[in-house]
């Protein structure tokens, strides 16, 4: 038992893996038991990321779970995890939602075991980004998680799943390499990988140089490296443009993951790297940075609005959510070490929790009616609230979540975020509620197009109501997203608690 | 149980039946009904008992209840909410739970609850009735409504949020609240959702206010970031706080930072309580069932946008003394105020649609209360909101009575007409007498009648209040406006309720059932007595018969001087409040006695006028032409056919294409002819010196030892010349 409570963490990252490598030997044939060996094998993380989270200490100092082993002797390079308050919710964000992704994907009848084994791979790539503490480790699992997404894509994706699939990992690709190069010139620089070194060091290295640059010039080429690659994850305006394609394109259950935590990658890189190792450059380019957050919260609306597949209009959603992430991290980055940050850095980590549920949530509903109607063009629905009223309700309490009503989880996040970013860029709030607005716009045109009106006697007797299966994946995030929109302390007193010692 | 603790359980009940309903009992049209029924009754048993509690706590305002818990972590402190009573929380209390209550139970006949189900109804579009039969030919009555279960489930969560926004001591919950009546005016305006115009309803009340939410947001997260604080009673009785709100400078036209906030908060209040630019949403609203257009227009959502101003009346004031000059915020308050109590009345005479008219009417008596809000009559206008409540949940639910009875009719007789059209009606006194009683009670309460009627003593406070003030402009305006009402009330009596009937169908109509017409008159007796709890005391000779309990009650909430009429009184306001309330009705009697049915409207007579008026100022058509139209087109066109897809998108199928071309230039250009050539050439001039080669590998041993033996010499020979050189 102590053995597995001294290395929770690395059991919830590599649980997964583990489970994807013996599905090797299972029968491709038996898709029942594959699909539940994937669904069980996910809960087992999530089952102990709840016993992390129970056993977390929110007044501890820096990272707790640590796990720390010699990896790469002669790069310095180490095998090094831990979780402090801002990981660790978006590693149970992680650990909850790939289940319930994994039991949407029970609609997926070929090659399955592909399949699940790319899928639980996902996971632990993705869970290696919030965990890891040594930059080399970090890229590493940065990458890993690609790798499955662009498969899903390709391989189970939509109509125009080559283009799309491209579209993202060149893209992201493209960003990583940047990440790399710059990685591997703060090893050299700073003679080591590991984050809480580089923590202590890096911001006030001064002496370092590198091929005759001087130390802020190397600091500089390395800031924009990360800012560019963590823009194109998250994804910040103008380096958008993947993200529609992508999520419209992918099974269910992959937009539900690319939405639900993959983007947050982007957010947590900026969080955990860009700001803590580069304050003085954050800090310069902060305003810019908030410009492109608020293009991003009100093209994205605009954007959303103005689509007529309802999926499309869900991907973009989450260019608008998402730019309230940067939002609130420009404003930490620009007013460090005030009240107005913290609050800030509250809203931006609780809005990727928020927008991990209302997002994935949206994008499994729109799967839902798409595997009964075959098409996601919003003109041909019309009035299916008659025929589907309880997948109707559903709809309307996920999409008012999307859309930000209070009393459930959106609007605690961007309230905190407004409230944060107010004081700091003060005009930009104001054109970020443009944003806001318009939010209202797209959702209410999704419900006015699919529930309203007319109804389409094309789906009389062709459109089924939402099985329990379905319910049972939605369910869970429908109540996360009532009881942090009703009481939000529980979650957001261990952000809050880290965020009060970085920012 | 403490009164705090009461306040907070208040809103919970109807929240519960929210729930309940839909998981549990949705099946069950009864049991749905009672169980909304029972839990609007624990709130309104609550809201009283705490309202009787809070009526005899003395100096209530000073030490308002509360009782509030830690809620959001900000940092090194918590955001905190809670519940607050002060008397003002009371008295909107008192008229919330009695209006909501009465509606409920309403509600349960108006669906036609008992009833067969209907022949063709189906979800999301109105009961069009069933055909019974009986002694043995068929005959069609009523149906019930479809959703029945879901109305009252809908109506559950509305009460929560009103009844959250009331109780509640900070900016923030009031927010909640609001956005959750917001959301169920959506699903309740859109109630029958199967119809496009009651779906376009829904829509365009929400995202009308929502462009005043937006600004109410900004307004509290400014006021938030300055203050530290949205609890009221740290904000508003907080003399430093507000003095320095009122002296520092925002950056937004030299005004102070109380003015920009105060005005921020009101312009949400404008979305809500559908005050000019923002009225549009407000008549279509009138799409939805009857009871939630009382719901909405009375009870609950448009008093909750006067009520924030009214809460916020210190922020709004601050820095100003009765006497001076108005402040900024006050100032934008009146004019906004004022200009839409009689921009609206001159629309309600020329629409037909019995709902519609009271929907301007709505519009037009909360501009008065904004209006004494911006002049400083902080009492007078919080009794009108108390009253208005009243007399207005009458009234729409008195003209859903009149619907009602009038398909009744129509089902009856089979007619095509449309039986919310007043031309339609006529006579309905004689078929539907406690209707009639119960609404001319109503509007006479609205017309102002004198002395009566509770609107009298609460508009005649409101005109006196800008009289005395010296608003001159407001004062004129408004008594226009009151004129007005009197005159599209004495219209809408007399078209509806007196002469003869017009259509057969309002000959056939019939009286609705007790569930409907019990709490008329229980509304009908509040629009009566309520008025004589707010008599003014220098009120010709029945000034202080009854005290004065509103005034003491409420106006200790306001600074000395918001008392509307007290401080010096003047015959002028009280004569004009007279003749505009008894002119108007008169005239509009007079105009409309003879209406014979087919006739045209006399107001027809103004020509372009008329039609101005009847198409509401066109104020739709020039929103969908200025706004929605290039709304769209930069969202569809310049945002995401050219933004994304050509530009950004193009960029980036640039850099494809480039990365492609220089592939294919790179393997035209250095692969081919360099490294494959290059190393083909190697390989076949090998293969060609190998070919020429071949013709000495002949396998005869002979030639072999000659070609040795040649060899052999020629070397020998070239080291013998080698050594010996």
């Amino acid at each position: 038992m102590d053995w597995i409570f001294n290395h929770l963490v690395t059991l919830i990252l590599f649980i997964p893996t583990l489970a994807a490598l013996l599905m090797l030997f299972l029968p491709a044939a038996k898709i029942t038991l594959l699909r539940w060996w994937a669904f069980i094998a996910s809960l087992i993380p999530f089952l102990l990321s709840l016993v992390v989270w129970a056993r977390f200490d929110a007044d501890g100092k820096g990272f707790q779970f640590v796990e720390h082993t010699i990896w790469y002797r002669s790069l310095n390079a180490s095998y090094h995890l831990g979780v402090d308050g801002i990981s660790l919710t978006l590693v149970v964000l992680t650990t909850f939602l790939t289940p319930l992704a994994i039991l949407a994907s029970y609609s997926i009848q070929e090659r399955v075991k592909a399949y699940m084994i790319l899928f639980l791979l996902l996971e632990t790539g993705m869970l290696g980004v919030f965990l890891s503490l040594d930059l080399l480790l970090f890229f590493v699992f940065w990458e890993i998680g690609l790798v499955p997404m662009y498969f899903l894509i390709n391989q189970w994706g939509g109509s125009n799943r080559n283009y799309a699939s491209l579209k993202f990992i060149l893209y992201t690709m493209g960003g990583s390499l940047g990440l790399l190069l710059s990685i591997q010139l703060m090893g050299v620089v700073a003679g080591t990988y590991d984050l809480p070194l580089l923590f202590e060091r890096w911001a006030n290295l001064k002496e370092a140089t590198l091929l005759g640059m001087p130390t802020e010039t190397v600091k500089s080429i390395i800031f924009w490296a990360f800012v560019v690659a963590f823009a194109i994850k998250v994804p910040v305006w103008p380096f958008h443009t993947w993200l529609p394609d992508a999520h419209t394109e992918a099974p269910t259950a992959g937009s539900m993951i690319l939405a639900g935590v993959l983007l947050k990658l982007g957010g947590y890189g900026f969080l955990r790297l860009v700001l803590p190792l580069f304050p003085q450059q954050a800090h310069q380019f902060a305003g810019y940075l908030a410009l492109l957050a608020t293009l991003a919260v009100i093209l994205g609306a605009l954007g959303a609005w103005a689509q007529k597949d309802f999926k499309r209009l869900v991907a973009y959603s989450s260019i608008n959510h998402m730019g309230f992430v940067v939002l609130g991290i420009a404003a930490a980055a620009w007013a460090a070490g005030t009240e107005n940050a913290v609050i800030a850095v509250n809203g931006a980590v609780l809005q990727m929790v928020t927008h991990g549920l209302s997002s994935a949530g949206m994008f499994f509903l729109v799967g839902v009616i798409y595997e009964r109607t075959h098409t996601r063009n919003l003109e041909e629905y019309g009035g299916l609230f008659t025929l589907v009223p309880v997948y109707g309700g559903i709809l309307l309490f996920v999409a008012m979540g999307s859309l930000g009503l209070p009393g459930l989880a959106g609007f605690v996040s961007e309230f905190l975020v407004i409230r944060g970013v107010w004081p700091v860029f003060t005009l930009a709030t104001a054109l970020s509620m443009i944003g806001l607005f318009f939010t209202g716009a797209y959702i209410l045109k999704a419900l006015r197009q699919v529930l309203h009106g007319p109804l389409n006697e094309r789906w009389v007797g062709h459109l089924t109501e939402i099985n329990l299966r379905e319910i049972v994946v939605i369910a869970p995030m429908m109540a996360l997203m009532l009881l942090i929109g009703v009481y939000p302390a529980w979650i957001l007193d261990v952000i809050n608690r880290a965020v009060m010692m970085w920012f | 149980m403490t009164t705090e603790l009461l306040t907070w359980l208040v809103p919970l009940p109807p929240l519960l039946t929210f729930f309940l309903i839909p998981l549990f009992t949705h099946r069950k049209n009864g049991l749905s009904h009672w169980l909304a029924i029972l839990g609007a009754g624990v709130s309104w048993l609550l809201s009283m008992v705490i309202f009787f509690r809070a009526a005899s706590i003395s100096h209530l305002s000073e030490h308002p209840l509360t009782l509030a818990v830690n809620w959001i972590p900000t940092g090194e402190n918590w955001l905190q909410i809670g519940v607050h009573v002060d008397p003002q929380t009371a008295v909107t209390l008192f008229f919330v739970a009695w209006t909501i209550l009465m509606i409920f139970i309403y509600s349960v006949g108006y669906h036609n609850y008992g009833q067969p189900k209907g022949d063709h109804d189906q979800k999301g579009l109105p009961p069009h009735g069933a055909t019974v039969t009986e002694h043995g030919h068929a005959h069609k009555v009523p149906s019930v409504e479809p959703m029945y279960a879901r109305f009252f489930a809908f109506f559950g969560l509305f009460a929560f949020g009103m009844y959250l926004l009331v109780v509640t001591d900070n900016l923030l919950t009031l927010f909640i609240g609001w956005e959750i009546m917001g959301l169920c005016s959506y699903l309740l305006i859109g109630f029958w959702y199967a119809r496009p115009s009651a779906r376009d309803a829904a829509v365009k009340a929400f995202l009308t206010t929502r462009v005043g939410d937006m600004f109410l947001m900004l307004g509290l997260v400014a006021l938030y970031s300055i203050t530290g604080t949205l609890n009221y009673q740290a904000i508003l009785h907080n003399e430093e706080v507000l003095a320095r709100l009122a002296s520092a400078v925002s950056p937004v036209l030299g005004l102070s930072w109380a003015g920009l906030i105060g005005i921020l908060i009101f312009i949400g209040a404008v979305g809500k309580s559908a005050q000019f630019p923002l009225h549009v949403w407000l008549p279509d609203a009138m799409e939805g069932p009857t009871p939630v257009s009382a719901m909405i227009h009375a009870a609950t959502m448009v008093s909750a946008g006067v009520y924030l101003v009214a809460r916020f009346f210190p922020l709004i004031s601050a820095g100003w003394t009765p006497g001076e000059p108005l402040t900024a915020a006050m100032l934008v308050v009146a004019a906004i105020g004022t200009f839409t109590a009689l921009f609206a009345a001159t629309i309600a005479p020329a629409q037909d649609d019995i709902k519609r008219v009271l929907a301007y009417s709505t519009i037009s008596q909360l501009g008065f209360m904004m209006a004494a809000l911006g002049i400083g009559a902080y009492v007078a206008a919080v009794f009108h909101l108390v009253t208005h409540a009243f007399f207005k949940a009458l009234l729409f639910l008195g003209s859903g009575s009149v619907i009602h009875g009038m398909e009744h009719g129509v089902l009856h007789t089979g007619e095509h007409i449309d039986p919310q059209d007043m031309q339609n009606m006529g006579g309905l006194r004689a078929r539907m007498p406690l209707t009639f009683w119960t609404f001319l009670i109503g509007g006479l309460a609205l017309s102002g009648f004198p002395v009566l009627t509770a609107g009298f003593w609460s508009k005649d406070e409101i005109l006196s209040g800008a009289f005395n003030g010296g608003f001159v402009l407001v004062f004129v305006v408004l008594a226009l406006a009151a004129l007005l009402t009197a005159f599209y009330t004495g219209r809408q009596i007399t078209l509806t309720f007196l002469g003869k009937p017009r259509t057969s169908a309002a000959e056939h109509a019939c009286e609705s059932r007790w569930s409907m017409t019990i709490p008329l008159c229980i509304l009908a007796f509040f629009s009566v007595v309520l008025g004589w709890a707010g008599i003014p005391e220098k009120f010709p000779l029945l000034g202080g018969v009854i005290p004065n309990w509103f005034g003491a009650f409420v106006g200790s909430m306001a600074a000395e001087g918001a008392h509307g009429a007290e401080a010096h009184h003047s015959s002028i306001p009280l004569l004009t409040s007279l003749v505009v309330a008894l002119g108007g009705l008169l005239l509009g009697w007079l105009v409309y006695r003879n209406t014979e049915a087919g006739a045209p409207d006399p107001l027809k007579k103004l020509g372009m006028v008329y039609v101005l008026l009847r198409r509401k100022y066109y104020f739709d058509e020039l929103y969908h032409f200025i706004f929605i139209r290039p709304a769209m087109w930069i969202a569809e066109v310049l945002v995401y056919a050219w933004g994304d897809l050509k530009i950004i998108d193009g960029i980036l199928h640039f850099i494809g294409n480039a990365g492609t071309w220089l592939g294919n230039f790179l393997r035209g250009a250095v692969d081919q002819p360099i490294i494959s050539n290059g190393g083909d050439a190697l390989a076949s001039g090998a293969r060609e010196a190998g070919g020429r080669l071949r013709v000495i590998q002949t396998g005869r041993v002979q030639q072999y030892m000659l070609i040795s033996i040649v060899v052999t010499v020629l070397v020998g020979i070239l080291l013998l010349l080698l050594a010996s050189a």
